[in-house]
């Protein structure tokens, strides 16, 4: 059983330095190495070639479109390009690796030394950025029987090489100090923005319930005062951003235990597993692998003209955090209000309700509020509401027509993500149109005069608050289609009093 | 004169004149291997049938008007590392015995293009690793000059099928020697292309840095026209050239050394040489000048540390490059009996199905490569291999090509150096160099050593891209010396 030490008095004695290595598994048609597809999801061993097979004889071809986007990556992190660099092969057998040996980078990465800037409850942390390179992605293993789903006790295993040579971008990390108690939240912040480059640079889905983004996490502890790091552990198999900031958490937990405890932390590689938010051992260092990396001979230095670069540099779309930024000076937000919108991931949804025709601050409003709401509830993504900004923009109008008023709106949400259809088909179906007609508000009007004529004998008698007594029932008997403020004013003059 | 006995370019022109059918040649050549072949031993895998098949189909494109170029319809024995769709590939290896490639080589597939119709798969060293062809997990070859004598290698297949007139042409790779040294010791000529300059797509790779598919034949013309057919840039090897070829076939049409600087590479000469080698070097050199060639010694200090080089260099490649046999998607599976890991049955597969050589190749490279040895070794070695390139390029500035004998001795008897990997490792000290450097070399003959009457080898070497080069000396020294010989060497090979 894993002893560990409270957050919040972890904190008190130890502080944390991180380091992070995501994957990421780039967008390209084709593989990083030869011209298979890179469909998700296709049926196992279909898109694969003497190439991706390791077939006898068959060679790489690397991918421009895949180098083409590791340097906007690195671009995009403030990266330096190399100017002259080389594969190298990884040496290691394991079955889903058709070679034994991953083509990948080891002392030339493309891009080098860059940072990324992050705002987290409002202090900048600026990450630095080790290195991005390019790899290929090794298939994927089924262990079929045992407990475990691992491949110990497991009665045999199927391996589907679809996976294998799909162009992977690693990313890097330089240690990550400073953050304090801020160290999941930070974490996490960065592999959010990470996220958000890729996606805005066009190179990769960043699906991590699909693994095209990974993450491992490297945490080690040192005594408050010391300057001295401690033993690192890596985290592997953290697959989603909920994941990192706990991983972080229980890693800077456990570890504090065992430092307290005058024990020593083992460096090792730790699997994280969701259920629990807690990591157990896997491999230790001591039984690491000498991978025997040398450049791979099969390929030709990439020597990227610079002229190029600084047209892709040129070309970059705005990031993330400079849209951000713009964005808020444009709706005239907080800097809490967009930090809350850009965690709830309501910023798009925000954007693009507002380019439907909504105004700035209904748009936020219904995001962040009615719609934040039933996502947290029924706990789902803000993104992946069945509501669209087309139909939050819709209900925005109509709101503003005086067609609908807050309330009705919020019924209609409730219909719209009940799968009922569009706004307008929500309100035709349920009839939640407010009473215009005048007619029928009078009828209406009169009736509830007559159910209420003690309230309506005070409202005459001068007592005009008693007038909401009557606007209730008039709101109540139209189930809420009513036009409340009309309604008031027809009830003063019915009653004969001015408002 | 039979048709086995004729060159490549004459059948060439035969069957485009319709003097004679391909299916005709082919036939003419399977009965030559039928009669031979428990001599020989050249060939790993023959079909009768599939190569007639071939030879059919390319009388019916020629009889259909299809323009194909000077080889259409002529035969070639194929080295089984190139791997062939129609044919079992198995670089004379048990791990991968009975394998049916479900790919074509870029080589193997520009020569169906071009019409040459296969007559079988030769034998090899295992994955190339050899000297003498003894390495082949099915047997060795013999030399058709000496029965109880090795062809050289690893090609040794592929040369003993031309000099033994099994086939006008063969395809050899050369990674250390491979093409040249055999070709040196079976009295025909082989040639190392330029680095890049022929397509490794589909060659089962020994060292990829190194390894260079070439021409076997036995007039320089052939090989010529042989390495123009296969020749080119293949966008499925991206460390092939992209670059015009050298107009091979027009300078071996075009035999002139006049006016050329010739250098002989002084360290190759002395101790560890044949008598016999150095005497029809010598006077080789002796033909240039009379030619009008003028001859100038030439010091290449690094060459004498290619050896150890290539030796770190090529191990440490393979290491890597026979990772991939496994058993887990294609060859020999060892051990599988449901109760074992799939790292147990690799580990048991590969103990099989691997030779001593291949083992000891793929021990040396692991080594080499280690953590904390890598700068020693590897590291070290490339810097060896950035030397000679400097020699070559600072030698290349004062002649137009460089000459050696292309091996130190004659072809040595089966067995000889079984036992002995340093004294089977020097069969190459000549030639590495060029494969380290990425040059063009070419082996044409120059006579037989007065010990014991077997063919000794020139070596040409050229720049990158200078393969031309090669030829028109080859070519020059070849038709000078059978104007001295009375005919092609090969006329004094026995009959088999």
């Amino acid at each position: 059983m894993t002893t560990i030490m409270a957050y919040d008095e972890a904190l008190d004695r130890f502080e944390p330095v991180l380091g992070l290595e995501t994957h990421v598994e780039l967008g390209t048609a084709s593989k990083m190495f030869c011209g298979c597809k890179t469909t998700f999801g296709a049926p196992p061993n279909t898109q694969v070639c003497p190439t991706c097979l390791a077939l006898p004889g068959a060679l790489p071809v690397a991918n421009e479109k895949a180098i083409e986007s590791t340097i906007r990556i690195g671009l995009a992190l403030n990266c330096s390009i190399a100017e002259w660099c080389r594969f190298a092969r990884k040496n290691y057998f394991y079955p889903d690796m058709p070679k034994n040996y991953q083509i990948s980078q080891y002392d030339e990465p493309l891009c080098y030394d860059g940072y990324l800037d992050l705002e987290v409850e409002g202090q900048t942390f600026r990450i630095g950025i080790e290195r991005v390179h390019l790899e290929e992605d090794t298939g994927k293993s089924t262990h079929v029987g045992g407990a475990t789903g691992r491949i110990h006790g497991a009665d045999y295993s199927i391996v589907d090489y679809n996976r294998a040579g799909i162009p992977l971008v690693e990313i890097v990390t330089k240690p990550i100090t400073g953050t304090d108690r801020l160290a999941p939240q930070v974490a996490r912040a960065y592999v959010t923005e990470l996220r958000e480059i890729m996606r805005s640079l066009g190179v990769s889905d960043v699906r991590m319930e699909e693994g095209s983004l990974r993450c491992d996490v490297n945490v080690s502890l040192m005594p408050r005062g010391s300057s001295e790091w401690g033993t690192r552990t890596e985290t592997k198999n953290v697959n989603s951003l909920r994941s990192v900031e706990r991983a972080v958490r229980g890693e800077i937990e456990r570890q504090a235990a065992i430092l307290a405890d005058g024990g020593k932390v083992v460096q090792e590689t730790r699997h994280f597993h969701e259920d629990t938010g807690t990591t157990t051992s896997g491999r230790s260092k001591e039984e690491a692998q000498d991978y025997r990396y040398f450049p791979d001979p099969d390929l030709v230095p990439i020597a990227p003209d610079p002229a190029w670069v600084a047209k892709l540099k040129a070309e970059l779309p705005e990031l993330p955090s400079v849209r951000r930024k713009r964005l808020q000076a444009e709706w005239g937000v907080s800097d809490h209000d967009m930090e809350s919108m850009h965690n709830a991931g309501a910023i798009e949804l925000v954007e693009a309700t507002i380019a439907a025709g909504a105004p700035a601050a209904d748009a936020r409003k219904w995001w962040m509020g009615e719609l934040a709401r039933r996502a947290n509830e029924s706990g789902v993504a803000l993104a992946n509401l069945p509501v669209t900004p087309a139909d939050v923009a819709r209900v925005t109008e109509l709101v503003a027509s005086g067609a609908l008023n807050d309330k009705l709106a919020r019924q209609v949400f409730e219909g719209v993500l009940a799968g009922e259809g569009t706004p307008d088909e929500v309100v035709a179906a349920r009839g939640l149109e407010i009473v215009s007609d005048e007619g029928e508000l009078l009828a209406i009007i009169d009736q509830v005069i007559a159910d209420n004529a003690d309230a309506a004998e005070k409202v005459r008698g001068g007592k005009v608050a008693a007038v909401g007594a009557l606007v209730g029932g008039v709101m109540k008997a139209s189930r809420g289609k009513a036009d409340a403020a009309r309604a008031r004013e027809l009830i003063l003059e019915k009653l004969g009093v001015s408002g | 004169m039979s048709l086995i006995h004729k060159t490549a370019a004459e059948l060439g022109a035969m069957i485009a004149a319709g003097e004679v059918s391909a299916e005709e040649v082919a036939a003419a050549h399977l009965d030559r291997i039928e009669e031979t072949e428990p001599k020989i031993r050249a060939f790993l895998h023959v079909d009768r049938e599939v190569t007639l098949a071939q030879a059919r189909a390319v009388d019916a494109r020629l009889r259909s008007g299809e323009k194909l170029g000077p080889l259409a319809g002529v035969p070639l024995a194929h080295k089984d590392i190139f791997v062939t769709k129609d044919m079992p590939t198995t670089a004379a290896s048990k791990i991968l015995e009975g394998w049916r490639p479900p790919y074509d080589a870029t080589v193997t597939a520009r020569l169906r293009e071009a019409g040459l119709v296969f007559l079988g798969k030769t034998n090899l060293d295992e994955f190339a690793m050899g000297s003498s062809t003894e390495n082949s997990a099915f047997g060795p070859t013999r030399n058709p000059w000496d029965l109880s004598r090795v062809p050289g290698g690893s090609s040794g297949g592929s040369s003993a099928a031309v000099a033994a007139y099994q086939a006008p042409l063969s395809t050899g790779t050369d990674t250390g020697g491979s093409i040249r040294q055999p070709a040196a010791v079976t009295g025909i000529v082989g040639m190392k292309p330029t680095y890049g300059g022929s397509s490794r797509y589909g060659l089962i790779a020994f060292a990829s840095s190194l390894d260079t598919p070439g021409p076997f034949a036995r007039t320089v013309l052939d090989a010529a026209l042989l390495q123009e057919a296969f020749s080119g840039h293949d966008p499925l090897d991206s460390t092939s050239i992209d670059r015009p070829v050298p107009k091979v076939v027009e300078a071996a049409r075009n035999p002139d050394v006049a006016g050329m600087r010739i250098g002989v590479v002084k360290e190759f000469d002395g101790e560890g040489y044949q008598p016999g080698v150095l005497n029809r070097f010598r006077e080789a050199v002796k033909m240039l000048e009379a030619l009008g060639a003028e001859i100038v010694e030439v010091s290449c200090p690094s060459f004498t540390v290619a050896l150890p080089a290539y030796y770190l260099i090529a191990p440490s490649e393979c290491s890597s490059n026979l990772a991939r046999f496994d058993a887990m998607r294609y060859g020999l599976r060892v051990g599988d009996d449901g109760t074992r890991s799939a790292e147990e049955v690799m580990a048991l597969t590969r103990a099989a199905g691997f030779g001593p050589e291949v083992k000891r190749r793929i021990m040396l490279g692991t080594y080499a490569l280690s953590s904390g040895y890598y700068d020693a070794y590897y590291g070290q070695a490339q810097k060896v291999r950035t030397l000679i390139a400097r020699d070559f390029e600072a030698a290349y500035q004062k002649v137009d090509v460089l000459i050696s004998p292309t091996t130190p001795t004659t072809a040595f008897p089966i067995g000889e150096r079984a036992d002995d990997p340093m004294a089977m490792y020097l069969a190459d000290l000549c030639t590495i160099p060029s494969n380290l450097a990425g040059n063009a070399a070419i082996s044409v003959p120059c006579g037989l050593a007065d010990e014991d009457n077997l063919p000794v080898g020139l070596q040409i070497m050229a720049p990158v891209l200078g393969d031309d080069r090669c030829y028109k000396v080859g070519a020059a020294l070849e038709k000078a010396f059978e104007a001295r010989w009375g005919g092609p060497l090969l006329k004094e090979a026995p009959a088999l």
